[in-house]
């Protein structure tokens, strides 16, 4: 469904280019992984896919087809109609990720209010339905609530519902479980394994932690300063790494976590 | 603890400036004296009851002349800081969100503008306009109220353009002005507040220069300004026309000053 080719981005302040020929595919359906150390260019892969990539600070060639339709090089006309209707973004900070002074349940109808016309109450009836689909305990509760007032696990879920709300068929996310401790995450991991089996919403997840990506996704890429230095079946690359890169992250991973999962 | 004080200032503040726009709302419909009218008493009254601040050199009522020209200072400052504010924040939204040319330009000459006195400026504005109308004097401060509004909430919105809420509004496919006008404006206010409130206390000061050099309001529209430099003419003979609008002044100062006050340190804390 989705297509990267060559995509080289090079910001006009930086001498090296963040993202130097990576090609990339996602099918319908699947959860691909996409890992690399910090600043290996992960997040803008995934931001030139939204096209929130700064466009007048930096030079970017390539193609990201979705569905045959170039996202690169689309007029921001275009993007806004298709951007939030078909690709859903959730952040690595949730904290940051929400209107500070609006209240979760506005936010996580905010797509459908600016993409459909549904009136108030059918909006907050999906928005609602996000909420329990993300198994956010009470979502009546939360609806009226405010960021400052939830946990971060609880923000990711709101972040997720917004994300999902209006059923895209593509979500980015960019290092989602970061910045939570290590139970809300592996709690967050299965919440995106069931959206992913029963909506069948494709995915693409950043992280830069191999071992959280081999517990979701079966295909793998793994970037390094720019540029991609392998993909394939995530168990194949975790078993046999060819690029001494991949070797140096596999052998990053303690050997208890390695043996434990062992399929 | 420190909370406490703060709600204190701002109680005490919206107090002060709650009575005082009392006085100028019962000014427009009632007034002990009829303000502009001569010989309402003896001249140079001393206060007294019947004359709560005494009265001027034609016999006026000076408590009358206060409270009417309290309101037109309020007018006027309220006045100059919309228009200081809307287009200050209207210029500092579009150039601290969108940057460019646009931004650099702009910014430049708001450096320029504010580098000279704001009175000068709009003594310079007025004098082209025309002097002797008070809508010029509201229009020549606005206009020079203008950039500093610019320049705080250029800051504030450029801080806040690359928000992931803002990037994740962007992708969702919000049109710039809600994001500027729904999802930044609100979060902004914080800085917005108080730069009001600092506007609104210096338009007064302001109002009070132009009149007393002459450039503002004119009679018989009375204003603090002009009651001021009306009330040095004669500081031998009524002291009390001086002090009494100097004290009215000074209360209108600090209770919008307090109120500043304890939104800026709010914003300090955390929540
Ligand atoms: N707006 C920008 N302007 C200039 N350089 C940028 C900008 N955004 C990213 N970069 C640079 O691009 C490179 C890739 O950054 P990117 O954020 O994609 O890394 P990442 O893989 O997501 O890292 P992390 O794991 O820390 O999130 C970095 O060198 C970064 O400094
Ligand atoms: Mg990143």
């Amino acid at each position: 469904m989705l297509e990267i080719r060559d995509l080289h981005v090079k910001f006009h302040d930086r001498d090296r280019e963040a993202v130097s020929g990576v090609s990339l595919h996602i099918e319908d359906g699947e959860i691909l992984g996409l890992v690399g150390e910090s600043g290996s260019g992960k997040s803008v892969t995934a931001m030139s896919i939204a096209g929130l990539l700064p466009r007048r600070q930096c030079d970017y060639t390539g193609e990201i087809l979705l569905d045959g339709k170039d996202l690169l090089h689309a007029d921001r006309a275009e993007l806004r109609k298709l951007h939030g209707k078909e690709i859903g973004v959730v952040f690595q900070e949730p904290m940051s990720s929400m209107d500070p002074l609006m209240k979760i349940g506005e936010q996580v109808e905010e797509v459908l209010l600016i993409h459909t016309k549904l009136t108030k109450e059918e909006r907050r009836r999906m928005a609602l339905e996000a909420m329990a689909a993300v198994e956010l305990a009470d979502p009546e509760a939360v609806y009226d609530k405010y960021p400052h007032e939830l946990s971060g696990g609880m923000l990711q879920r709101a972040m997720i519902a917004a994300a999902i709300v209006i059923k895209p068929r593509l979500l980015l996310l960019d290092e989602p479980t970061t910045a939570l401790d290590v139970t809300i995450q592996a709690q967050i991991l299965d919440l995106l394994k069931k959206l992913n089996r029963e909506s069948g919403i494709s995915m693409l997840f950043i992280s830069h932690n191999l071992n959280v990506v081999r517990k979701l996704c079966r295909r793998v890429a793994v970037m390094q300063r720019g540029v991609l230095v392998e993909e394939g079946e995530t168990e194949t690359v975790f078993h046999h790494p060819q690029h001494p890169y991949t070797q140096r992250l596999v052998a990053a991973i303690p050997t208890r976590c390695r043996k434990e999962d062992q399929p | 603890m420190k909370k406490t004080s703060m709600n204190g200032y701002l109680a005490a503040g919206l107090i002060l400036t709650g009575v005082l726009v009392l006085l100028i709302v019962a000014g427009y419909f009632w007034t002990p004296y009829d303000p502009n009218a001569m010989s309402v008493g003896p001249k140079f009254a001393k206060p007294s009851l019947q004359y709560l601040l005494g009265t001027d050199n034609f016999g006026r009522d000076i408590f009358s002349r206060v409270m009417k020209g309290a309101g037109t200072t309020f007018a006027i400052a309220v006045a100059t800081v919309v228009i200081g504010a809307v287009f200050g924040t209207l210029l500092g939204a579009l150039t601290g969100y969108f940057g460019g040319l646009a931004d650099a330009v702009l910014m430049r000459l708001g450096d320029i503008l504010t580098a000279f006195p704001s009175i000068l400026l709009a003594m310079v504005i007025i004098s082209i306009m025309g002097p002797g109308k008070t809508v010029n004097v509201v229009l020549a401060l606005g206009l020079v109220f203008i950039p500093s509004f610019a320049r705080v909430t250029r800051t504030a919105y450029a801080g806040l353009r690359d928000a992931n809420y803002v990037k994740s509004a962007r992708l969702m496919g919000a049109s710039s002005a809600r994001i500027l006008w729904v999802h930044i404006l609100p979060n902004i206010m914080q800085v917005l507040l108080p730069a009001i409130t600092i506007g609104f206390n210096n338009a007064v000061l302001a109002e009070a220069s132009m009149s007393y050099l002459g450039i503002g309001v004119t009679p018989p529209d009375a204003s603090m300004g002009y009651m001021l430099s009306e009330a040095q003419g004669m500081f031998g003979a009524a002291p009390w026309y001086a002090l009494g609008t100097g004290f009215f002044m000074v209360l209108l100062i600090f209770g919008v000053g307090l109120i500043g006050e304890s939104l800026q340190r709010r914003d300090g804390e955390v929540d």
